[in-house]
């Protein structure tokens, strides 16, 4: 079971969390064209790598936070909070792979 | 009295203390200390079993948890029997009941065993290339009897009696075997101060130090070295030693399930003990000591009882003074089991000689001959022969060349054999480790680990007793200083005993038999033989997972643990590949089987899933009333009168909630209190419908949708302050919805100033439909004038209930005048009872679920995930008016813009009404446009919901169907297999369509 960590509580369990998808995926404008409503509702970058997800500590604080995971090893990287910008991540250990 | 086969002396057994067993009825006698298997052996018992496939007799093989053959099932009593346990691994207690498998009508006399004479036809693939047909034949004939014909244990019929336990721990470094590796690499970790929790399978720690009788360490002879250091450990608070405890599994981030057996061994266990105790244990960083296991020689009819391993033998002297046979052939192809003879020539056993598949003689060799035994390099064993036991072996020279000349047959009843040992790298692989290869051993070791985890000793590749200490002293002392910081001294342990050779021997030994059809066995307990695993590769099988799948070899219990890398050689060797190119099988959690009450723990009869009850919950099951099951909640589905069914109930209810008035409980409704300065803007950008204009004191019909602009959820909204509102939402779409509005709260619009607090459970909901509500609830409300002028339809106040701070709704989910009444849940009970007994003196009733979806159905009202399907718009719901088109923007409105959400192609929600009244659609059957449609006809939509109706007088029903709305009057068809219903296409409302029964 994977540990994860909460930016507001600390590492936790994996059951505490509830998984939201892609992160910095922008909600489409109210007068968006169907092509870019289309690629913001369901388009996602699937990289082998390290992917941006958002997470929320559900049976715990309750906060949403957004999280660089590895895809192919399944370890989390890095946390950060809402509204933070993506760590920069030079070269990350074991993510040889590269992002899309 | 002493069995048979118990030596005079030695052994970890209590000799003075006898306890009383039976396998299969005969009575017989062991100590404390003994495992069913030691005691069987003993007593001079080795046929214990029949095989999986052949009913071939087998007997012991291993003296650890890897044991192939003797699967037993344990009997306690008639609630309590415990199957396919292998007997190394039950520890005798006084009154211990063990039973055979997989035999009719007895081990010695087994039917089954004509399988074996048609063995020839009962190759790998078998049962599926010759059972195939008439087809239908494979499930209800074939394949029950060749279930019933092969097979491990019956599974106990009656409900487990047994309590499961489950705990949480937390550590700094967990130490996964409790070897010589294991108590250094604990030892040094416990020094430095970290936490500590060590385990394992065995009940006494010391792992291999306990069958070695020629390990010293410290100048300490190693049983009892390995006991002061185990009994020093214990006495830390810093350190858990859990024995009799199996790490069966590794989840990710160093978390480790362990399985500790507590009660199994006891003759009499104390009822406050569980019997198992599930650990799961996350841990800073683990240290495997998991050791290694010997491998057998695979070598024709090697499958005799007699015929076991070396190490095995040693274990079965050294820790319970048992000799396994009186006259041994030792076959060997590493030194290790040249102790083996030693020792069991000490201990009064018959040595006929060491056959050693090696050329050149070896210190271990020469040591042998000058204990006065002979030792035949370059010789193999070609058959052995016997009935229920191995009586003799024929032996073979291999010259140079690799030539087979036949030699003389040895007289035995014990042949011990040893190809070498395998580390254990179970668990570093089910962590994810990458194994590499070491080619010139030829065995799989740990490599890059994925986890915070270390290999130390025999399980890495260590082969003496000074390299284990060390590298375990190393890995505890490097775990501490990563998860603590901490730090502990270089140690030195000066250390003798037997080496082990990791690697030696892989795959079929040479021998001069005919390899198309002598029987050399790879896998015990599937029955896999060396040429099964050859006609895999001849079928075309490359990959090892393949091969593995087809032949079914290493897929028992036991996971191939002592098969394995045997049948790997055999692959490869066939195919002329080298052993990386065949690859290797995964390997899988559990390591032993794992117990179903194990994993359940408590989680089982009422605990397995919360019930959630309402508050009218006990006044409707003493009326009676059958419950439905809506998520968690267990709903009143109607209210019998004397002898009414369904059909009667329901219509009745339907009827008077009409004419008169009906109680509903309405609590599972999800309620969420919507708060803040920014709550009404919240509300408008989140739900369809417009919410900054809506007044206090006032109700709306919300629409919830997601982004991609299809209906979520709905429910009625309430504004009760300026900056406070009462939403509710379908009974099961609280959790989801609320966590949709944290989402958006949190991520989309941070800088709104809300707060969303769950109230579902805080209220309890009461609603009265029907004429006579406001007479009903008139008493029982206080501080609202409830006339139609003060407080009209979609109206919502804070007052008094009951005398109660309550929350009274004017809303209608029937048609009629309604009200929902809120109190604080502890009164819900109070509530319903008061409400039913005014309506019932005016001539109502109390309805469940079926009525409300009736009466809802009558008026057109949809319900969400019934009527809709999560791709369906507001607009194809029919409720376009809904949606605040003006706002700036809400969830949805870009999704529902989308070209290909409009248009004549959607799906539209209509009514229905069959030709015939008296006909009930079925919910879910397709619609089409034709009576007959061809086969794979496209389908206009489906039936969304159908009922009786009572109020109406005929069947009604809510569909989806394509351009619906454009088809009003038009007739379609349902195509069902008793012949095509005619119907016609309607609008939704069939009831009150004007609206005028809301204001009574």
């Amino acid at each position: 079971m994977l540990l994860i960590t909460c930016p507001y509580c600390g590492p936790r369990p994996e059951i505490e969390f509830a998984a939201r998808g892609e992160a910095h995926v922008a909600r489409a404008a109210p007068d968006a064209d169907g092509e870019a409503v289309a690629a913001s509702l369901y388009v996602r970058s699937n990289p082998r790598g390290v992917i941006a997800e958002r997470w929320r500590h559900v049976a715990g604080c309750g906060r949403f936070f957004d999280a660089l995971r590895h895809t192919v090893t399944d370890k989390f990287v890095a946390t950060y909070r809402v509204g933070e910008p993506r760590p920069d991540l030079a070269a990350p250990a074991g993510a040889g792979e590269g992002t899309r | 009295m002493s069995a048979a086969f118990r030596t005079a002396s030695g052994g970890r057994i209590d000799r003075s203390k006898q306890l009383a067993f039976t396998f299969d009825g005969v009575r017989m006698i062991g100590h404390p200390g003994d495992t069913l298997a030691s005691a069987l052996t003993a007593n001079g018992v080795r046929l214990l079993a029949r095989s999986f496939k052949y009913h071939r007799p087998r007997g012991l093989v291993a003296a650890g948890s890897e044991e192939p053959n003797a699967l037993v099932t344990v009997i306690r009593d008639d609630g309590r029997t415990t199957p396919n346990l292998a007997a190394t691994t039950v520890e005798l207690y006084d009154g211990l009941v063990a039973v055979s498998q997989n035999r009719w009508p007895s081990l010695k006399w087994d039917v089954g065993a004509l399988n074996d004479l048609f063995s020839p036809i009962f190759v790998s693939g078998f049962y599926y290339k010759t059972f195939m047909w008439p087809r239908s034949f494979w499930q209800k004939v074939y394949e029950p009897r060749i279930r019933a014909a092969a097979g491990f244990g019956e599974a106990p019929k009656a409900a487990d009696p047994d309590r499961y336990a489950n705990r949480f721990a937390h550590c700094d470094v967990l130490v996964i075997g409790v070897g010589p590796a294991g108590l250094a690499a604990a030892r040094a970790a416990a020094d430095a101060g970290a936490r500590v929790i060590l385990c394992d399978e065995n009940p006494e720690l010391g792992g291999s130090l306990l069958a070695d009788p020629s390990a010293v360490i410290d100048g300490e002879p190693g049983a009892a070295w390995a006991a002061s250091i185990a009994a020093d450990l214990a006495a830390r608070e810093t350190v858990t030693l859990l024995t009799r405890t199996t790490a069966f599994g590794w989840y990710q981030d160093n978390m480790v399930g362990l399985l500790e057996r507590v009660t199994d061994h006891l003759a009499d266990p104390p009822d406050h003990l569980p019997r198992e105790r599930l650990w799961q244990v996350r841990a800073k960083r683990v240290v495997i000591a998991a050791g290694a296991l010997e491998r057998p020689l695979v070598f024709p009819e090697n499958d005799r009882p007699g015929i076991m391993l070396a190490d095995a033998a040693r274990t079965f002297l050294a820790r319970h003074g048992v000799a396994a046979g009186s006259r041994a052939v030792v076959f060997t192809a590493t030194d290790s089991a040249y102790a083996a003879a030693i020792e069991a020539k000490a201990a009064g056993v018959s040595v006929a000689l060491v056959a050693d598949l090696r050329r050149e003689a070896s210190p271990a060799a020469e040591a042998a001959r000058a204990a006065g035994i002979r030792v035949d390099l370059a010789t193999t064993i070609e058959a052995t022969s016997g009935g229920l036991s191995v009586e003799s072996v024929r032996l073979a020279r291999v010259a140079a060349n690799g030539s087979i000349a036949p030699g003389e047959t040895i007289a035995c009843d014990l042949v011990l054999h040893s190809a070498g040992f395998t580390p254990t790298v179970h668990l570093f692989s089910q962590s994810r480790g990458k194994l590499r290869f070491d080619a010139d051993r030829g065995v799989f070791l740990p490599g890059e680990p994925h986890e915070d985890a270390t290999s130390a000793g025999a399980c890495n590749g260590a082969e003496t007793l000074a390299a284990c200490l060390a590298a375990g002293h190393a890995a505890g002392a490097a775990a501490a200083r990563a998860a603590t910081g901490g730090e502990v001294a270089e140690r030195a342990y000066a250390a003798e005993g037997l080496a082990i050779e990791i690697g030696g021997h892989f795959g079929e030994v040479p021998h001069g038999r005919d390899a198309s059809r002598v029987k050399c066995f790879v896998d015990l307990q599937h029955d896999v033989t060396a040429k099964d695993i050859r006609l895999a590769t001849r079928e075309g099988f490359r990959s090892i997972e393949h091969v593995k799948r087809f032949t079914t070899t290493g897929m028992a219990t036991d996971q191939g643990k002592a098969s394995n890398m045997n049948a790997l050689a055999v692959a490869a060797a066939t195919m002329g590949l080298d052993v990386p190119q065949v690859g290797l099988t995964t390997f899988r959690r559990p390591y032993t089987p794992v117990s179903f009450g194990a994993f359940a723990g408590v989680n089982r009869g009422g605990l397995f899933d919360p019930i959630r009850r309402t508050p009218s919950h006990d006044a409707a099951a003493a009326r009676g009333a059958p419950f439905e099951d809506v998520g968690l909640w267990k709903r009143a589905w109607w209210f019998p009168r004397d002898g009414e069914d369904r059909h009667a109930a329901v219509a009745r209810e339907c009827r008077t909630v009409r004419e008169t008035v009906g109680v509903f409980d309405a609590s599972t409704l999800g309620k969420i209190e919507v708060v803040g300065p920014d709550a009404a803007e919240f509300l408008n950008r989140m739900y369809v419908n417009p919410f900054l204009k809506l007044g206090v004191g006032r109700c709306r019909y919300g629409i919830l949708c997601r982004d991609d602009g299809f209906v979520y959820d709905d429910g009625v909204i309430g504004r009760i302050a300026e900056d406070r509102f009462h939403v509710t939402t379908t009974t099961g779409g609280a959790p989801r919805v609320l966590m949709m509005m944290e989402d958006y709260l949190q991520t989309e619009w941070p800088e709104l100033d809300v707060w969303l607090t769950s109230t579902t459970e805080q209220w309890a909901v009461v609603a009265i439909q029907g004429p006579e509500a406001r007479e009903v609830i008139a008493p029982l409300v206080a501080g609202v004038d409830l006339s139609t002028a003060a407080f009209p339809h979609m109206s919502v106040a804070d007052c008094r209930i009951l005398g109660l701070p309550g929350r009274l709704f004017r809303v209608s989910f029937t048609g009629e005048l309604g009200y929902e009444l809120n109190v604080p849940a502890d009164y819900g009970a109070a509530l319903w009872d008061a409400l039913l007994a005014r309506a019932e003196a005016l001539g109502g009733c109390a309805y469940g679920t079926e009525t409300m979806h009736v009466l809802r159905a009558e008026k057109g009202y949809i319900i969400v995930g019934q009527d809709t399907d999560g791709t369906l718009t507001p607009a194809d719901a029919g409720l376009a008016r809904a949606v605040g088109k003006s706002k700036p923007d809400f969830v949805g409105k870009a999704g529902m813009a989308r070209p290909d959400l409009t248009g004549p192609h959607r799906k539209e929600i209509v009514g229905l009404l069959p030709d015939d009244p008296k006909c009930v659609l079925d919910e879910g059957a397709q619609i089409t446009a034709e009576a007959n449609p061809a086969k794979g006809a496209h389908a206009l939509g489906h039936v969304t919901s159908a009922y009786w109706s009572a109020n109406v007088g005929r069947g009604i029903a809510l569909a989806m169907v394509e351009g619906g709305r454009s088809r009003m009057g038009t007739k379609l068809h349902v195509p069902m297999p008793t012949g095509p219903i005619a119907v016609t296409v309607v609008d939704p409302v069939f009831w009150d369509k004007e609206g005028k029964r809301l204001d009574g």
